[in-house]
């Protein structure tokens, strides 16, 4: 059996941003292991569907998932309270792929930020570019850096870090890497998968949709990808969440 | 240990829970939880004549005890589904009914006549998709329609066929009736109730078909009174689904007509749900000295 529901407990849930919770629940040590890039589903008491959430960080014991409130789902989950057991069904996806040898520029825009700690932890001497609309949503730069990254902070209004995007901090530093791993929102996505081809880079992307199953049953997390010069619809649950960015149709 | 068997047109279910088509896709992703001999059967996910690649997403809302789904029955189409699903299918040990759709009762019937030449045990005429443009509920909403479409697929199709009801309609007892009237040899009732959702800030509906289709306990009383409505009106059995979450709501389902179950939604926050409420229900049955599950059908005891 490829998948089960666990019973997590709750060590810690707390704010560390705007609106940004950090959850963290006890991880079984062996015998179970979590790719960068895969995501939880998280079921909410009393919610008809779980909440698909991207892995931050899984090492130590401990599972950490950085998330947004959006919504009552993870309004709910945001009231969650250490100690109690939480149904996770984890890890699923695929996640990104890192190979050895490669220097990696790894970008997050907001909330796509969180899966780039533990894909950092996994590369070697990572560039890591992170974007926020302002310094209040800003999150994870100390954990970056103590995972060895070099990394570099863009605002929307330049209230912290510089002022600009992540595509114009990639445009001057692409050079200087061999492959490019991305999550954000899809016009950030689109910008970076268009500047990697422009520049020849390879490029993944970590996309989202609305998600039911979460395992590639009920087809609802649609995406369009394009494969043998056809346009098809795969899901981001179990084909993605990472695609080539080549292959989707932004 | 009670009897948790049944039998539908014929063909004999380990116990009365099946997958509802349109969550369980073909089932391979779900055997990765559970074999899946622990469920009566499986209704596939719907297929029709040409694959079709379904909505542009958002395709699903969450809301209140439920969600909208317009998925717009993307599938591989009928020849994929018989030659690379099929097969394993069948090794699964559970009962396979295949779904189907079409814009055209022709194509129903094409496909009823290619399936009958495999190993499905059942076929499903899905006449209640709200979620695509042609075809689909069209076929379902009217008794003249149903009628039709029924007698001309009845023509071609060698296996027992279940005729699955929308609950869009002003009386599903008589268009219940009408199925039978013209050769089904069960009902599926309920497909989902149209909604839709809108969100104030963009004012866009939130899935990308504008209307989708309810399912999950908040239509549950809804599909529990049609239930009982078309079992005083048809002698063929009852497949009776929507929203049902717990064995509760399970043995209330079979008490108010149904001779078997069909669990969809459920699954999306527990994927374990049908396995639960089979349990559940042999529990029940255990507890109040019922050796059949059987017994409880249509046992309603109406004011």
């Amino acid at each position: 059996m490829k998948y089960d529901v666990r019973r997590l407990r709750l060590i810690s849930n707390s704010q560390i941003a705007d609106g940004i919770f950090d959850m963290r629940l006890e991880m079984p040590r062996e015998g179970f292991s979590v790719a960068c890039g895969q995501f939880a589903h998280v079921y909410v008491p009393g919610k008809t569907l779980r909440r698909p959430i991207s892995v931050c960080d899984c090492s130590n014991g401990e599972l950490r998932l950085v998330y947004q409130v959006k919504g009552e789902g993870t309004s709910l989950m945001s009231q969650m309270k250490p100690g109690e057991l939480t149904d996770v069904l984890v890890p699923l996806g695929n996640g990104f792929e890192i190979q050895k040898g490669k220097r990696y520029c790894l970008i997050g825009g907001g909330i796509g930020v969180p899966p780039m700690l533990y894909t950092a932890k996994k590369c070697e001497n990572p560039l890591v570019i992170t974007g926020f609309r302002n310094e209040s949503l800003v999150i994870l730069q100390d954990d970056l850096a103590s995972a060895g990254a070099e990394t570099v902070l863009v605002t929307d209004d330049g209230t912290a870090g510089e002022k600009g995007f992540v595509t114009d901090v990639l445009r001057r530093k692409i050079s200087e890497v061999d492959e490019v791993c991305a999550c954000g929102p899809t016009p950030m996505l689109r910008a970076v998968a268009e500047l990697c081809k422009s520049e020849g880079k390879p490029c993944r992307v970590s996309l989202e949709e609305r998600m039911a199953c979460g395992i590639g049953a009920c087809l609802v997390c649609a995406v369009k990808v394009r494969k043998n010069g056809e346009e098809i619809m795969q899901h981001v649950c179990k084909n993605g969440p990472v695609f080539n960015a080549e292959e989707v149709v932004f | 240990m009670a009897d948790l068997s049944v039998k539908i047109a014929g063909v004999s279910f380990n116990n009365p829970l099946i997958a509802a088509s349109g969550t369980f896709g073909f089932g391979r992703e779900y055997s990765e939880f559970y074999p899946l001999e622990k469920l009566g059967g499986i209704s596939c996910k719907g297929i029709t004549l040409k694959r079709r690649d379904g909505n542009p997403p958002p395709r699903v809302a969450e809301t209140p005890s439920g969600i909208l789904n317009a998925v717009g029955l993307q599938n591989p189409g009928v020849d994929v589904f018989i030659n690379d699903d099929l097969p394993w299918l069948k090794k699964q040990n559970t009962v396979v009914i295949a779904n189907i759709a079409g814009n055209t009762v022709e194509e129903y019937c094409q496909m009823a006549e290619k399936l009958s030449e495999t190993d499905v045990d059942m076929i499903e005429l899905n006449i209640s998709c709200p979620n695509v443009k042609s075809g689909g509920v069209q076929f379902g909403t009217s008794c003249e329609s149903v009628a039709n479409i029924t007698a001309e697929v009845r023509k071609h199709c060698k296996k027992p066929l279940i005729v699955k009801l929308s609950p869009n309609v002003t009386d599903i007892a008589s268009i219940a009736a009408s199925a039978e009237a013209n050769g089904a040899d069960a009902i599926s009732m309920i497909n989902t109730l149209t909604g839709m959702r809108i969100d104030i800030n963009s004012r866009r509906p939130i899935i990308h078909n504008n209307t989708g289709g309810l399912s999950g306990a908040a239509v549950f009383p809804v599909a529990v009174r049609m239930v009982w409505q078309v079992s005083n009106a048809v002698k063929i059995p009852i497949i009776g689904m929507g929203g049902i979450s717990t064995w509760e709501d399970a043995a209330e389902m079979m008490i108010a007509g149904a001779s078997a179950l069909q669990i969809g939604t459920a699954m999306f926050s527990d994927p374990y749900a049908p396995v639960k409420i089979s349990e559940g229900l042999n529990k029940f049955l255990d507890d109040n000295g019922i050796k059949s599950v059987t017994e409880l059908t249509k046992t309603v005891i109406p004011w």
